[in-house]
């Protein structure tokens, strides 16, 4: 890069943590327009909801530890996994990524300042916060905590007397939230890349923010009018989904997993955009197949859009529509691979640093590989009648989802940390910690795909004495899983307090924001560099 | 910084004359719907629909005007992603 | 922060949003075209009940409606500060006129005891039953959008007459009539396929 990283560090301007605005104290940071400071009102939100979704997802697993009751009732149980499911997915997975790194990294990676729209930066986060109290209001409000599922499949849930008008309101108000992010990214991209930053030098990550960006444009409304319709149904009773007046529920399927497939894209493009970041960096070499990886993350949100049907093989749709679906489900794994093909290809004859980012980022390419590869089976039609809504699927996503872009969210933190925060955390913990959560991981998804192979159905509160003890290692699993999160976060919790110093590019990386102050200054950069190279060049 | 005036921009007049092309289309689609088409019926009015949205995007939306060729093609792109969902949806209901 | 605004950067980012906002009507025109494939003649029997004459009426307005927001962008660009509000004040009646028509249109189909889950209604057939009420959730949610359009105009308006839309700046007026005219077609497309299918 031709801006030198001395010009930056030696203006002694306040990093974006320190500056003063208009503001006294924490209203400067929660009406900051400034994209850094909203990247952390995300992360500081989205951590609360994980691990609160973390909890429920321990006290499901201790009532499965046994078959009959254990600690709960069965209604108590199914609001459980449903409200896991709503806030993992809707809280948690889909913004995190975007909301937090894209809204932090997108601006400095691509040389600009800000967002394109700052204030709308903001609104979206006050969105976000809006619809994460509804939801929250729906547990203690009208008929109680949801317990449909985070599906809300018609005709349950026109019918089940707990509070799911709000609830699904609050998952509306989200996708606002979501949209608006797409909308402020896609724009951003598009206007302000820095002179010299052609769209074939932009960050990897930036490919798969953008990809991401555009996916939760266009589908996010199919969700937003589902949902409203699933509303009004509840409150005035338009028909449109309801049997009894000669709806079709197979329709609600249609329309929330139109939205609801691609929403998976949402979660794992930037997850994938994070491990294309870290793996040039610590191989010291720059990725293989960089128009292949960039151009496969169209393609994944492309034909990903077409293939929501997978998950309707077995609800009464047309056997035409079930093969063309399966069909499709199967191209769209091709991109996917190439990325993982390119990643590894990538680590070849490279010189292998094994520090925390990459490992994080291995751990996501091994158990991704599982994830995508158990998704396959389920894309065989005959298959999935044995699998469908079995434990398989819930291992199958837990290993894409947690597995994929879980600990890509951790290998995220773990890269950029000492760039947003100016610490470092204590490396050496990270292995006990990571250790814990490896064995942690498989000892708990494992067993669900021996489980649904078996044909233990999933969303069941009691089973037969037959699964009793895969539950068992995977409830412990459970147990040793928490523990690396506690360890995990506790050691950069700790560096955040007590950490030592961290250099402006302590991993050598080559994009530009390592030629910035750690933390960044409030504006990024005195003058706008000028690119002249390429994102992964380490010459 | 002043905002920068596109390529060139329709005149008033030519505001009206689109005006008029839709009212008259409206009175076509009105008329034809009085009319036995069968099957066909829906197809005429879409597509009569169709060429009103087009003159709407394309001069009161100002879409001739605006400079990039991908940018013009964004809502085409994405009422056609519209019909595609349409579509696989009929290829489940139209075969039970 | 910004040194000058970026007006092209603005435009862009309103015509992605309306992007997202084609999808959300569009889930419900998926749900027309699958009910109106699943129920074929039933459907022209439904729409008989409506009234196509203001229907087409309530087309006209909206048309011309696009118009007078095209002229008031047309005349800020030319500096004419006084038809740009004289136009934008057109546009805001022939808006709020078509929500009165909406209005008497709704409360005539209520009092005749069709709406949804009403006993009369419940009484015909699933066609119509289904008919309707797409019929009210589309030309509701329409009308909502109306609605936030006219709100939106309005408050375009106080700032022609306030001069923070200038002829050097005008961005604000083209971005809220790119989302009038998109409302408009959604309008063109809700129109025959509710009013002229009998």
């Amino acid at each position: 890069m031709s801006n030198s990283p001395l010009a930056e560090g030696s203006c002694p301007s306040l990093s974006f943590l320190e500056e003063k605005g208009r503001y006294p104290g924490l209203l400067a940071w929660i009406l900051s327009t400034d994209h850094k400071r909203i990247g952390l009102l995300y992360f500081v939100s989205i951590m609360t909801f994980f691990f609160v979704a973390v909890i429920f997802g321990i006290l499901m697993r201790l009532e499965l530890i046994a078959p009959g009751r254990t600690i709960m009732d069965p209604q108590t149980y199914n609001a459980l996994f449903t409200l896991h499911g709503v806030i993992m997915i809707f809280l948690f997975v889909l913004p995190s990524i975007p909301s937090i790194f894209g809204n932090f990294f997108l601006p400095i990676q691509i040389g600009a300042r800000d967002v394109a729209f700052p204030k709308i930066n903001l609104l979206s986060w006050w969105i976000y916060l809006a619809g994460a109290a509804l939801v929250i209001l729906s547990l203690f409000t009208g008929g109680g905590p949801i317990d449909t599922g985070w599906t809300f499949y018609a005709p349950y849930s026109l019918r089940t007397t707990v509070n799911v008008p709000l609830a699904v309101f609050g998952v509306f108000v989200l996708g606002m939230s979501s949209i608006l992010t797409g909308v402020n990214l896609v724009t951003t991209t598009h206007r302000y890349r820095a002179p010299g930053m052609t769209w074939f030098r932009l960050p990897l990550f930036i490919w798969g923010i953008y990809a991401t960006a555009w996916i939760q444009i266009l589908v996010t409304p199919v969700i937003g009018i589902t949902l409203l319709l699933t509303l009004v149904e509840r409150l005035v009773g338009v028909g449109v989904f309801d049997p009894s007046k000669g709806g079709d529920p197979i329709l609600y399927q249609h329309l929330f997993w139109i939205y609801s497939h691609p929403a998976v894209y949402i979660m794992i493009l930037p997850a994938m955009g994070v491990i294309s970041e870290i793996i040039p960096v610590f191989s010291r070499k720059t990725i293989f197949g960089y128009r292949a990886i960039a151009l496969s993350s169209i393609a994944i949100a492309t034909v990903g859009s077409f293939v929501w049907g997978h998950h309707m093989f077995v609800s009464g749709q047309s056997d035409f529509a079930s093969i063309l679906f399966s069909l499709l489900t199967f191209l769209v794994a091709v991109p996917s691979a190439i990325k993982v093909f390119n990643w590894v290809a990538t680590l070849y004859k490279g010189s292998i640093g094994l520090e925390p980012p990459l490992l994080f980022a291995l751990t996501f390419i091994f158990l991704f590989s599982i994830g995508g590869l158990t998704g396959l089976f389920q894309g065989a039609l005959a298959a999935d009648v044995h699998l469908h809504d079995t434990y398989w699927v819930v291992g199958h996503f837990h290993y894409i989802i947690f597995g994929g872009m879980g600990f890509g969210f951790f290998a995220a933190i773990h890269y950029w940390f000492p760039k947003m925060f100016g610490k470092m955390f204590d490396r050496k913990w990270v292995i006990p910690a990571w250790i814990l959560l490896f064995v942690g991981f498989n000892t708990l998804y494992f067993p669900m795909l021996v489980l649904g192979w078996e044909g233990m159905p999933r969303r069941y509160y009691d089973y037969f004495p037959t699964f009793h003890t895969l539950h068992l290692i995977s409830t412990v699993g459970s147990w040793i899983l928490a523990a690396g999160l506690i360890l995990m976060f506790g050691n950069l919790i700790r560096a955040l307090i007590r950490g030592e110093k961290a250099d402006d590019n302590p991993w050598g990386a080559a994009t530009l924001e390592w030629t910035i102050s750690s933390p960044p200054p409030m504006e990024n950069y005195k003058k706008i560099p000028t690119v002249e190279r390429g994102p992964y060049d380490f010459r | 910084m002043e905002q920068k005036d596109d390529l060139q921009s329709a005149t008033a007049r030519t505001y009206v004359y689109v005006w008029i092309g839709l009212l008259l289309l409206t009175g076509i689609t009105v008329s034809m719907a009085g009319m036995d088409l069968g099957q066909l019926g829906v197809w005429v009015a879409l597509i009569i629909a169709g060429v009103k949205s087009g003159l709407v995007l394309l001069y009161f939306m100002h879409l001739k005007y605006e400079r990039g060729f991908f940018f013009k093609l964004i809502m085409p792109g994405t009422i056609l992603l519209l019909v595609l969902f349409i579509a696989m949806v009929f290829t489940d209901i139209a075969f039970r | 922060m910004e040194e000058h605004k970026d007006t092209i950067g603005s435009k862009i980012g309103m015509w992605i949003f309306l992007l997202s906002e084609v999808i959300l009507f569009g889930g419900l025109f998926v749900l027309y075209s699958a009910y109106r494939f699943k129920f074929r003649g039933d459907f022209h029997l439904a729409a008989m009940d409506l009234n196509r004459l203001l229907g087409t009426l309530n087309t006209v307005i909206l048309l011309t409606s696009s118009l007078t927001m095209a002229l008031s962008i047309a005349s800020i660009r030319k500096g004419l500060r006084g038809s740009s509000v004289v136009y934008l004040a057109a546009t805001i009646l022939l808006g709020l006129l078509f929500l009165g028509i909406k209005y008497l249109e709704w409360s005539a189909k209520v009092g005749h005891g069709i709406y949804p889950n009403s006993p009369d209604l419940l009484g015909r057939s699933s066609a119509e039953v289904l008919f309707f009420g797409l019929y009210y959730a589309m030309t509701g949610l329409h009308g909502f959008h109306v609605l936030v359009g006219v709100a939106l105009l309005s408050a375009m308006c106080f700032f022609v007459v306030k001069g923070k839309i200038k002829k050097t700046d005008f961005i604000l007026l083209e971005n809220s009539g790119l989302y009038w005219h998109l409302v408009d077609i959604i309008w063109i497309f809700l129109f025959p396929l509710f009013y002229l299918m009998a």
